[in-house]
């Protein structure tokens, strides 16, 4: 199957979504391949209290629905796939998913970001059976357990808080001395009284992959290289993300932690391909900063698109001032 | 759901649908306020229809039935099982796309 487009967005959180809104606006009638799982990190959250607009906050998943919605409405054209193979040597770019493969002109990624693994191999055996990095998603599964999370930014906060919902006791281990989340999530957590702290620890090990299930976690204290084991039922790891940009190694220029590297707005190494979202951004990672630099990819695109020969002419200007 | 091949599985007929069950059986636990799988659903819908008569797929909500969940130590969903002759085979933990399962199920044919 081959098909031939002005535009194709890979990539469905706020990123994604805005670069289709901006670019369905502009006449274009984007094509956004979702990925899977879709909707990227809000998905996985609960309560979103800095989306501007929304005094009172507004749930992830339902942020997500109605950008989505919001991009439909202008023409966008969203569907269901995970992109398998970049083809960026030459024009037309080549997007190929499990079931379809795609040429496109100009190409915007906004795959996002990943959480980030602790890479123990007990870790790989347990996930599902007490490891777990979505404490919305599996927290149900701890009524009056003892949970330890893993990590010191927001979402580890952020998971702590939520988990205390279930959990009788929650732990965060952190490898410092000190958090990284924002002071209003600290203050939070430091509050608790269900949550305690495991200060310049890491986990070593989880146990116990024999039984299947999560019986502990090995931690051990940094400054005095003392083991010792945490009898907990579960484990939520949330050291961060990693850019889902496998795909595009040797394709386009990466920082030394993968992240696409971008310049002069959203552009790429490579002309015609832009990017936008957490996987080009290891600093802000926001919603409203994906969502902001997915509109910049979008008007990138379109004036790519709008310098090349054979444009589609005069495409989207109308529209455009309409918005 | 969506296809009339996927099956409701529950604590009562888990022995005899699953357990003892001729062909491989494939089990997605799941729950209403999981949001992952509600877009896992109609991934497992189509592998129902695809592999209509060589293995049974069905739906364990987990919430009504949480001995079931426990037996098999789920503590995260959206969760697949793969059983053959009453032994798990296979897990698959979280959203997965359509051609990921395809390949897991097609190994155990």
């Amino acid at each position: 199957m081959k098909q031939s487009e002005e535009v194709i967005i890979v990539g469905s959180g706020p990123a994604g979504l805005t670069a289709a809104l901006y670019s369905a606006r502009a006449n274009l009638s984007p094509l956004l391949i979702e990925g899977v799982p879709a909707g990227g990190q809000l998905m996985l959250t609960t309560m979103v209290e800095n989306w501007p607009g929304y005094r009172d906050g507004i749930m992830g998943p339902e942020l997500i629905d109605t950008l989505r919605a919001q991009a439909e409405r202008f023409g966008s054209r969203i569907v269901n796939g995970q992109v398998q193979r970049f083809d960026l040597s030459e024009t037309p770019y080549i997007v190929e998913t499990s079931d379809a493969r795609y040429e496109t002109r100009a190409l915007i990624i906004s795959t996002g970001a990943s959480a980030r693994l602790l890479g123990l191999p007990s870790e790989q055996v347990l996930m599902g059976h007490g490891v777990s990095t979505c404490a919305t998603c599996d927290g149900y599964f701890f009524k009056e357990k003892r949970i330890a999370v893993v990590g010191g930014g927001d979402s580890a906060m952020e998971e702590a808080l939520f988990l205390t919902k279930f959990a009788s006791q929650v732990t965060v281990v952190h490898r410092r001395d000190i958090l990284r989340a924002s002071k209003i999530m600290q203050d939070k957590a430091l509050a608790h009284p269900r949550i305690t702290f495991e200060w310049n620890s890491i986990v070593e090990d989880i146990r116990d992959p024999d039984k299947g299930v999560v019986t502990g976690i090995v931690v051990r204290d940094t400054k005095t290289k003392v083991s010792k084991e945490l009898s907990v039922d579960g484990v939520f790891v949330a050291i961060g993300h990693t850019p889902n940009t496998e795909l595009l190694t040797g394709q386009l220029d990466l920082d030394s932690h993968g992240y696409i590297q971008t310049n002069t707005g959203a552009r790429t190494s490579q002309s015609g391909v832009f990017a936008c979202g957490d996987v080009q951004d290891p600093v802000y990672r926001q919603a409203v900063t994906a969502a902001g630099s997915g509109c910049m990819a979008a008007i990138d695109a379109e004036r790519y698109l709008e310098g090349l020969p054979q444009a589609a002419a005069g495409k989207g200007s109308e529209i455009r001032s309409a918005g | 759901m969506a296809s009339d091949k996927v099956q409701t599985f529950t604590k009562d007929n888990f022995e005899t649908s699953v357990i003892q069950a001729g062909t491989p059986v494939l089990v997605d636990f799941w729950a209403d306020w999981c949001g992952p799988c509600k877009q896992l659903g109609p991934t497992v819908d189509s592998l129902a229809t695809d592999y209509d008569g060589r293995v049974t797929v069905g739906k364990l909500n987990v919430d009504e039935n949480p001995e079931v969940a426990g037996r098999f130590s789920i503590r995260g969903i959206p969760t697949l099982l793969l059983f053959k002759d009453g032994e798990v085979v296979d897990t698959v933990v979280g959203v997965a796309e359509g051609a990921k399962l395809k390949q897991m199920l097609d190994k155990h044919l």
